[in-house]
């Protein structure tokens, strides 16, 4: 008989035989995110003159069942920036977590010197806190590290807001770590739908710089509703941010307006249609 | 006959090889989703070194399949310059293969190059900047990084040297290098029109005894003429490539760096 404590309570050995510990370990290798599992479709965005208008809608599909309806894909940082994710949503609010901390830690840094921008320029953010440019370099240098930890955070994550020199800044990371700009990007879906039509009116930086406003909302606005036509995992429901030199303006209820479902009816040779 | 059984316990039946032995833990119908680390983002790159110059280019088109991801990201990066916008630098690294590996190489051996330019003094010769971008590729030799690498600049004697890298770091000073996709479109061309490859003198003999034109140092305006042909060529037969021609010259008085357009089709 086994007197020791550690054995009290447990079925005895000489009776059961010993405790069968293989259940405990899952055996194989460690295993990360391999693949995405919750879902948010594309993001996408175009530089405007004194800004950037970025937007998502606002569905979290589980494989083919659009499962969660209302989740927010974009994201204000210290309200000079915008980050807009798509992929995997529980890689997305862990790095919203790890945000809010660099965030915090950012406010606390820059509260004891107050707005130390310059003269000429009453709007622009408090020299040495982080702009879209750093904010970008430092989430492409993180999802870089998880590619070579061979444990990615499978996102593609636009980055909006504006640069050290001033300018409207836009620029793009993916689960690789791979880093590009543009005056108009799009990810998912988006890069083959919406981003042909963004380039027509901001091909180069130069046709960008001349777009207003108004013009850069009605397309990315156009560009939802192409995606809404075409894309199976999108939503009528989408979040809208324009960044501009006085702050983020987010709204995250739009609805899609004037809908036209008219082509649909000319669609023939699918389902169940005997004609 | 004993040999062709197995010595696996697994099996009481003929040797597999490595590959496709049975694999017992894996769970039956377990679909193993690998995550890729690696893409190929296109793009190619060309350097040419003449007599007191070295002529480095690339194409500005960033793909990953059949998407056009941007069409101006620069493949060319100035190395080793005392402050970020690398005024002082004279040395310039080409990169093409895996775009964030090749930012990644790009910053390391910039790092390393503002190190040693801190701690001696002086900038970094391109032959001993050539042998640490060799070293600093070997210490990844078992992850590595995915870029075609070419490093230009000009030797102690002010003549101009161009380093070709593979992957894994082995290195070659050549007098001419095409990288990336379109490497073995423009190569060829290069040999035939840097090294005079395949060129003889008329009537000068059949067969072996056919003379071999004479090689000469081309100009820069040459160099120029060539590579600007040589991606115009690359467009036309890779959809990998085009959008933007980046062209860096370096001699004696520094680099210069000019932007042409290509076809963005």
């Amino acid at each position: 008989m086994d007197h020791r404590p550690q054995a009290w309570g447990r079925p005895r050995d000489d009776v059961y035989g010993a405790y069968d510990a293989s259940y405990l370990q899952s055996g194989g290798p460690k295993t990360a995110t391999q693949s995405p599992i919750v879902t948010g479709t594309s993001v996408i965005a175009i530089k405007f003159k004194d800004g950037v208008v970025m937007a998502a809608d606002n569905l979290a599909s589980y494989g083919s069942l659009a499962r969660f309806t209302d989740v927010k894909r974009l994201r204000p940082f210290l309200s000079t920036s915008v980050v807009g994710f798509g992929g995997d949503v529980s890689d997305m609010q862990f790095l919203t977590r790890h945000l809010n901390e660099l965030a915090i830690d950012e406010a606390y840094e820059h509260e004891s010197s107050p707005t130390s921008s310059s003269e000429d320029d009453p709007n622009a953010p408090p020299a040495g806190q982080l702009n879209a440019a750093n904010l970008h370099k430092y989430l492409s240098k993180l999802m870089y590290r998880r590619r070579n930890d061979f444990d990615p955070l499978w996102n593609q994550i636009l980055v909006a807001g504006f640069d050290s020199a001033s300018a409207p800044f836009l620029a793009s990371v993916d689960l690789r770590g791979t880093t590009f700009t543009s005056p108009s990007l799009a990810t998912g879906f988006g890069a083959m739908l919406a981003q042909p039509i963004m380039r027509r009116y901001a091909a180069t930086e130069a046709d960008a710089a001349r777009l207003t406003r108004e013009e850069a909302v009605k397309v990315v606005k156009e560009c939802m509703k192409v995606l809404f036509y075409r894309d199976a995992r999108s939503l009528d429901r989408y979040s809208i941010a324009v960044v501009t030199k006085d702050g983020v303006e987010l709204s995250e209820d739009e609805q899609l307006e004037r809908q036209s479902w008219a082509f649909a009816e000319r669609i023939k040779g699918y389902g169940t249609q005997t004609v | 006959m004993a040999a062709m059984f197995s010595q696996n316990p697994l099996m009481n039946g003929p040797n597999y090889s490595v590959n496709d032995a049975p694999r017992v833990n894996a769970p039956e119908g377990a679909r193993e989703h690998r995550f890729d680390p690696y893409t190929d983002n296109g793009g190619s790159t060309l350097a040419i070194a003449g007599a007191d110059f070295t002529i480095m280019a690339g194409d500005t088109r960033l793909t990953s399949g059949y998407s056009i991801n941007s069409r101006h990201h620069p493949k060319l990066f100035k190395i080793g310059g005392t402050t970020a916008d690398q005024k002082d630098a004279t040395i310039v690294l080409s990169v093409v293969g895996f775009a964030a590996d090749g930012e990644a190489l790009k910053e390391r051996l910039d790092a390393i190059c503002k190190m040693y330019r801190y701690r001696h003094g002086k900038p970094m010769s391109v032959k001993a900047c050539a042998q640490r971008l060799s070293t600093i590729l070997y210490q990844k030799r078992f992850f590595p990084y995915y870029a075609y690498a070419i490093l230009g600049g000009l030797d102690e004697e002010g003549k101009g040297a161009v380093y070709s890298y593979d992957p894994v770091g082995s290195y070659e000073r050549e007098q001419c290098r095409a990288g990336g996709a379109a490497a073995s479109l423009i190569m060829p061309f290069l040999d035939n029109q840097v090294n005079f490859k395949n060129q003889y003198i008329p009537n000068s003999g059949e067969g072996h005894a056919l003379q071999e034109r004479e090689r000469r140092p081309l100009t820069r305006t040459e160099v120029e003429t060539l590579v600007k042909d040589a991606f115009d060529g690359a467009v036309e037969r890779h959809i990998e490539v085009g959008d933007g021609l980046q062209m860096m010259a370096i001699t004696r008085h520094g680099i210069e760096e000019v932007f042409l357009p290509l076809k963005k089709d």
